[in-house]
C-alpha cells in the first residue's frame, strides 16, 4: 500500500480512513450485485421461455378504447398514442389535485391554529381522520359511496340550469368564445403583462416592498381591466354552452367523469390534511420573539402575517410540501382501483394485450421518475427563492 | 485522502471487471491481497441464479411430483366456475374442478391442490414466471397468448361474448347502445373485442375499464355503466349474485369466440401432455358412459378400447403418470358430463345449456383423440 506512507506506524487495516472508504466499496459492490442477481434473473426466466423484451409493440395498432382523453383517440390509433392518452390523463388529474389540495391544506393548516375552538376542532378531526386511514379505501367510498350514488340520469341534480350531477359525471358549462373573443383578449394579456410590470416595479421600491400594495395592485389591474373590456366590445365575447340531456347522458358542456371526479376529490381531501400539517408546522416554527417584535414596532395583524411570518414560514414549509406534491402525482396511480384511465391503467392493459409486462411496466416507472423528477426540479428552483428572500 | 479513496475503487474496479471476463486473463495490474475476496466473490454470485432457474425451466412434473401439491392459478369471484364456497370454506365450480382432476392425474389425490386467487391481470405474468403450474382461469386461447402466456390444453368450454343490460332499458341490439358506457374488465379478450365489434357496427361508446372483476359488476349494478360485457357465461354466472337477477337480461348476440381452457408455462412439453390428456380423459369417459359411479367395474369391461383407456399401464408410463391415473381423475370429479351438470347444468344457478360443449357424438365440440 503505497498510500500508507504518511502513517507508516499504522497498518492499513486498522487505518479508520483506509476502512472508511473500504466499506463503501463493499457496500457499492454488494448493491451491484444485488442488482446484477435481479436483472440475469429476470433475463434468463424470459430467454427460458422464448420471450423478447422490446418496444416494438408502441408502434402496433392498440384496437382498445379508453373512456375519456385529452386528445383524439380511436381504437385504430397506435400503443404508443394509448399510452400518451394515460399519461395526459394523469398530468390532469395532478395538476388540478396539486392547486386545490394546496389552497385547501393552506386554509386547513391556518385554520388548526386559529384561537377559536369549533374552527380548530374541526380542523384537527378532519386532519386526524384523513391521515390515518388508507387512500385507496377513500377513494373505493368516495367512487362506489358518493360518485355512483348519485341520482341516475332521470333523476339530474339540478343546480340553478347550468351545473347537473348525477351517477354518469357531473357536468359544467363550458365557455365557447364569440367573434368578439380575439379584442377581449388582448384586454386580458395586457392586464397580465402589466399586473407583471407593476409587481416587479412596486416589490422593488424602496416605499411600497414592505406593503401590501405590490400584492394587491397588480390583482386590483388584473381583474379590473379584462372586466373594463368585457363590457367595451359589442357582445359578450364568450358564450356559456350548456350541457343538454341527451338518450343516455348529457352532452355538450365540460363532462367530469365519476372516477375523475372521485380520483380528484380523494387525492385533494388526503394530500390537504398532509399539507395542513406541514403549514402548521411551518407557521408555529416562527419564534415568537418575531411576532411580537413585529407587533411592537406597530405592525398591523395583516402584516405581521404576510411580512413577518409567511416569509420565514415558506423556508420550513416548501421542501415537505414537495414530497406531498410527488405523493400526490404517483397515488394517482391508485386510479385502476376506480376505473379511471391514467397512466397506469392503461399501461397495464397494454401490458395484458401485448403480453409484454416488463417493457410496459419500465415505460411506466421512467414516466412517473420523469414527472416526479421535474415536479421536484422546479420546487427545488422555488425553494431557493424563498430560502434567499429569507436572509 | 481524496486521492486514496480513488486508488482503491479504481484497483478495485480494474480487479473486478478482470474477474467477471468471460476468459479470465492474467491481470496486468498487481493485485493488492485486499480485494482478492472481492473479486472471488463476485462470479460465484453471478452463476448461482441460473442453477436456481434451471429446475423451473424443464421437469416441472417432477417438480410437482417433488412438491407433493399442484399450485393452480383461479378466479375467485365466479360463481360456478371458480369461487369459494360458502358452505365448506373451499373453492368450487368448474375451473376448480378441473384443478383437481390434474391433481388427481399426478398424485392420485383431488386435494393435493394450492388455489392461487389471480385477477386478469396477473394471470399472464404468472405463467411467464412459472409461479403457478397451470392456469385453469376461464381464459381465452387465442395466439398471442399462446405464444407470450403459455400452452393452451384443449378448451374445456365453448364460450362467447355477449352483453348484459338491465331490462327496463329496452335495448336488443348492439345499435340501440350507441352513445351507452358499457363496463368492462381490463386485460381481457372481451376489451378488445367490445371496441372491434362496436367499430365493425358503428356504434360509438364510452368504456369504464375496471382491473378486478367486482368493482365492474358493483359499478354496472348501481347504475354506473348501462351495460356490461363478458363471456356469457360470466354474465350468467354473476347475474346470480345480483340482487334482482331477473331485472337484467343478456342480448341475444354473441360478439366473439371465447374458447376457454387450462394453460401451462411455455417451454414443457411432458407437463403440457399431463394437462391436455387430463382433460381429454374426462371428455373420453363421457363418450365412453364411464363415469365415478361405474369407473370400478368399467375396468373390467369387456371393451378394449375401454379398458385400454382405465388400464393401460405403457401409456400411462409415457406421460409419467401411473397405471390407473384416469381411474383416479374420473373417481375423483366425474365425467366432463358430470363435471358440468354439478357446477353449471340445470340444477344449478346458472343452468347453462350444453350447446357447444357437447360430446361430438351428440352435436358439441368435445372430441378426444384415440388414447392408444
Amino acid at each position: 500500500m503505497t498510500a500508507s506512507s504518511s502513517s507508516r506506524a499504522i497498518p492499513f487495516w486498522r487505518d479508520v480512513r483506509v476502512l472508511t472508504v473500504l466499506s463503501q466499496i463493499v457496500f457499492v459492490l454488494l448493491l451491484a450485485l444485488a442488482a446484477g442477481f435481479l436483472y440475469s434473473n429476470l433475463s434468463n426466466a424470459m430467454r427460458e421461455r422464448g420471450l423478447v423484451a422490446g418496444f416494438d409493440f408502441l408502434e402496433r395498432e392498440s384496437g382498445f378504447e379508453i373512456g375519456e382523453s385529452l386528445i383524439p383517440y380511436k381504437p385504430s390509433d397506435l400503443y404508443a398514442r394509448a399510452f400518451l392518452v394515460g399519461v395526459l390523463n394523469t398530468l390532469l388529474v395532478s395538476v388540478i389535485g396539486i392547486f386545490f389540495a394546496t389552497i385547501l391544506g393552506v386554509f386547513t393548516g391556518i385554520a388548526r391554529l386559529s384561537s377559536n375552538w369549533l374552527v380548530n376542532r374541526i380542523a384537527a378531526v378532519y386532519i386526524e381522520i384523513i391521515r390515518n386511514t388508507p387512500l385507496l379505501v377513500q377513494l373505493v367510498f368516495i367512487y362506489f359511496g358518493v360518485f355512483v350514488k348519485l341520482p341516475p340520469v332521470r333523476d339530474t341534480l339540478d343546480f340553478g340550469g347550468i351545473v347537473f350531477a348525477n351517477q354518469r359525471g357531473v357536468f359544467l358549462p363550458r365557455p365557447v368564445p364569440s367573434p368578439t373573443y380575439d379584442t377581449w383578449l388582448s384586454f386580458v394579456l395586457f392586464a397580465i403583462v402589466g399586473a407583471f410590470f407593476l409587481w416587479l416595479f412596486l416589490s422593488r421600491h424602496p416605499r411600497y416592498r414592505y406593503t401590501f400594495y405590490p400584492l394587491t395592485v397588480p390583482l386590483a389591474w388584473f381583474v379590473i381591466l379584462p372586466l373594463l373590456g368585457w363590457f367595451l366590445v359589442e357582445t359578450a365575447p364568450l358564450t356559456l354552452e350548456i350541457p343538454e340531456r341527451g338518450r343516455f347522458n348529457f352532452t355538450g358542456g365540460i363532462a367530469l367523469s365519476p372516477e375523475f371526479s372521485a380520483l380528484l376529490s380523494g387525492l385533494v381531501i388526503y394530500t390537504a390534511a398532509f399539507i395542513a400539517e406541514v403549514v402548521r408546522g411551518g407557521l408555529q416554527s416562527v419564534r415568537r420573539g418575531q411576532i411580537e417584535a413585529a407587533r411592537a414596532i406597530g405592525l398591523t395583524e395583516a402584516q405581521v402575517l404576510y411580512l413577518i411570518i409567511f416569509p420565514q414560514a415558506l423556508r420550513v414549509i416548501v421542501p415537505p410540501l414537495t414530497s406531498q406534491y410527488l405523493n400526490l402525482a404517483k397515488n394517482s396511480s391508485l386510479a385502476i382501483a376506480i376505473g379511471y384511465p391514467d397512466l397506469f391503467n392503461v399501461g397495464a392493459t397494454i401490458a395484458n394485450q401485448t403480453g409484454q409486462p416488463v417493457p410496459v411496466i419500465m415505460l411506466i416507472m421512467a414516466t412517473y421518475l420523469t414527472m416526479s423528477l421535474t415536479t421536484s426540479l422546479l420546487m427545488n428552483i422555488y425553494n431557493t427563492r424563498v430560502q434567499v428572500l429569507e436572509k | 485522502m481524496k486521492k486514496l479513496a480513488f486508488v482503491m475503487t479504481g484497483l478495485l474496479l480494474v480487479a473486478l471487471i478482470v474477474a467477471c471476463a468471460p476468459a479470465p486473463t492474467p491481470a496486468p495490474t498487481a493485485a493488492p491481497p485486499t480485494k482478492a475476496p472481492e473479486a472471488t466473490k463476485a462470479p460465484a454470485a453471478t452463476v448461482a441464479p441460473t442453477k436456481a432457474a434451471a429446475p423451473a425451466a424443464g421437469g416441472r412434473l417432477a417438480l410437482v411430483k417433488g412438491r407433493g401439491k399442484l399450485i393452480c392459478g383461479v378466479n375467485d369471484a365466479l360463481p360456478g366456475f371458480s369461487a369459494l364456497d360458502k358452505a365448506t370454506g373451499q373453492f368450487s365450480g368448474f375451473d376448480a374442478d378441473y384443478c383437481r382432476a390434474v391433481a388427481a392425474a399426478v398424485f392420485g389425490d383431488p386435494k393435493a391442490v394450492e388455489f392461487r386467487p389471480l385477477n386478469t391481470g396477473q394471470r399472464g405474468p404468472a405463467l411467464q414466471t412459472g409461479e403457478i403450474d397451470v392456469l385453469i382461469r376461464n381464459t381465452t386461447w387465442t395466439v398471442s397468448r399462446d405464444t407470450t402466456w403459455g400452452l393452451f390444453a384443449p378448451t374445456t368450454f365453448y364460450d362467447g361474448q355477449g352483453i348484459m343490460v338491465p331490462k327496463k332499458l329496452g335495448a336488443k341490439t348492439l345499435k340501440d347502445l350507441k352513445g351507452a358506457t358499457i363496463c368492462v374488465q381490463s386485460g381481457t379478450t372481451t376489451e378488445l373485442n367490445l371496441t372491434d365489434q362496436m367499430r365493425a357496427a358503428g356504434v360509438d361508446f364510452k368504456p369504464v375499464v375496471f382491473a378486478d372483476i367486482d368493482p365492474t359488476y358493483a359499478a354496472y349494478e348501481q347504475g354506473r355503466c348501462d351495460a356490461v360485457t363478458s363471456d356469457k357465461s360470466q354474465l350468467a354466472a354473476r347475474r346470480t349474485v345480483m340482487k334482482n337477477p331477473a331485472d337484467h337480461e343478456i342480448l341475444e348476440v354473441t360478439m366473439s369466440k371465447e374458447p376457454l381452457g387450462p394453460v401451462v408455462p411455455l417451454g414443457d412439453d411432458q407437463w403440457f401432455n399431463v394437462v391436455k390428456w387430463t382433460v381429454f380423459a374426462t371428455i373420453q369417459a363421457e363418450e365412453f358412459g364411464v363415469t365415478s359411479k361405474n369407473v370400478d367395474e368399467m375396468t373390467k369391461s369387456t371393451n378394449p378400447d375401454i379398458k385400454r383407456f382405465l388400464t393401460d399401464e405403457g401409456l400411462a408410463k409415457n406421460l409419467g403418470l401411473a397405471a390407473d391415473w384416469t381411474v383416479k381423475v374420473i373417481k375423483a370429479v366425474g365425467n366432463y358430463g358430470e363435471i358440468y351438470d354439478r357446477n353449471l347444468g340445470p340444477n344449478t344457478p346458472l343452468n347453462i345449456p350444453r350447446g357447444l360443449n357437447q360430446i361430438w357424438t351428440k352435436g358439441g365440440l368435445l372430441y378426444a383423440p384415440p388414447y392408444r
